[in-house]
């Protein structure tokens, strides 16, 4: 079995539930938006998956593999290597330059600095953001800070991106400057891409949205309070 | 939208005929309704009937008559006047998925009106994703951008409207039938 699976994934927080028994199939290349009002369980769902979080009921397969059972130190070797992660606000080191921030994944995984440092220019530049290398993240925009963090999340070559709301600190060109290049960075390489966002336009880039609510996947994908009934026998209102 | 407008701002450039004009429009306005050359040619003659456009002669060659138009001072004045206006902001409400559902409340069932709301939604994020496709590709121009994105931007605003008129739509049915 190839991709990402989660079956029946619970998780509280003490005795808060955030998922409530979430299955979600997401083959290889494929883009998956994880939509749903605050509060739903979407990022919860992608610490999961992403092996950040264990369940406390359910699974979660990689490429046919139960991750969330191995032990801290594997799942955050698969971090490093085949999944990569991308949050709302960069979180680039400040200290260090643009370069110097996307070089560092690779440094890590032990990959000579030389090495490191051509293929972090090589990152900032797909990314449109060649020119500000040597510059510190304090001396940039959301915008171009985003996209330097998006630099290092690719930079390993993650088969798997997780992304957590990665425009909602951005104005509207600003993220879609974002959007536009991760989506066709992502398609070129076959980079599987989970997004989580609330707002429709967002989730439009991926190719298709699971929506959650209270914890649970959202057969309707409206957020309804109620099921429709169907109007004229079964079938008339699609699911 | 003004025909009409639209082919003065294009003879602004210089004179040209309506072959051309309709090239220059379909081109110019990417993923607007093509103009037919029919209504090219029959908007060319109201503007020329008002004076403002001439004929700036004629190229006969095997094919039809090709007559060439330019502006005249007239012309570039209404054309000036109509940039420089502001439209109103939306001064009715004249969306159609206003007045079905407004309609489906008055004829049919609660049910009847939310199901047109999901089938609705659906087929706006279906479209939004389609046109957000359209501006990933890299071969898409900035006038193709630029045009999508105004779509993009009524689907978003239209996909919100569906959803809060979905939580609201049971009162609103109260309200018409007490």
């Amino acid at each position: 079995m190839s991709g990402l699976q989660a079956h029946g994934v619970v998780r509280s927080y003490g005795p808060t539930p955030a998922l409530r028994g979430v299955s979600l199939d997401v083959a290889e290349g494929e883009i998956v938006a994880v939509t749903g009002p605050s509060g739903c369980g979407k990022s919860t769902l992608l610490h999961c998956l992403a092996g950040i979080l264990r369940p406390d009921v359910g699974e979660v397969h990689w490429r046919g593999e139960r991750i969330d059972t191995w032990p801290e130190a594997a799942r955050s070797r698969l971090r490093r290597t085949e999944f990569g992660v991308l949050f709302q606000f960069g979180q680039l080191v400040p200290e260090l330059t643009a370069a110097e921030n996307v070089a560092l994944p690779l440094l890590l995984a032990g990959t000579g600095r030389r090495g490191a440092g051509r293929a972090a220019r090589e990152w900032l530049d797909r990314l449109g953001v060649a020119h500000l290398a040597d510059v510190r993240p304090g001396a940039m925009s959301g915008g171009q800070q985003q996209r330097c963090a998006t630099a290092r999340a690719l930079v390993t070559g993650p088969r798997v991106l997780f992304a957590d709301e990665p425009t909602g600190a951005l104005d509207t060109l600003g993220g879609e400057e974002v959007l536009t290049r991760l989506v066709h960075l992502a398609r070129e390489q076959g980079t599987t891409i989970v997004l989580v966002t609330h707002e429709p336009r967002i989730a439009a880039y991926a190719d298709r949205e699971v929506m959650l609510r209270d914890g649970v996947v959202d057969p309707t994908g409206l957020g309804l309070d109620e099921p429709l009934v169907p109007v004229a026998g079964p079938g008339a209102v699609a699911r | 939208m003004s025909t009409s407008h639209v082919l003065l701002g294009l003879l602004a450039a210089g004179s040209q005929h309506g072959y051309e004009l309709k090239r220059a429009h379909d081109t110019r306005l990417p993923r607007a309704k093509p103009l037919a050359f029919g209504q090219v040619y029959a908007t060319l003659g109201r503007l020329q009937r008002d004076g403002l456009v001439v004929s700036a002669g004629q190229e006969r060659e095997a094919g039809p008559d090709r007559t060439a138009y330019t502006l005249t001072d007239q012309g570039r004045a209404a054309l000036t006047g109509w940039l420089a206006a502001v439209e109103p902001p939306m001064p009715y409400v004249t969306s159609a998925l206003f007045t079905k559902v407004a309609v489906a409340l008055l004829v049919a069932d609660l049910n009847a009106a939310r199901s047109y709301l999901v089938a609705q939604a659906r087929a706006h994020t279906e479209r939004l994703r389609e046109l957000t496709a359209v501006k990933t590709a890299p071969a898409s121009s900035l006038a193709d951008v630029v045009a999508v994105d105004y779509v993009i931007a009524h689907l978003d605003a239209d996909l919100r409207w569906l959803r809060t008129t979905l939580a609201r739509v049971a009162d609103w049915h109260r309200e018409v039938h007490p």
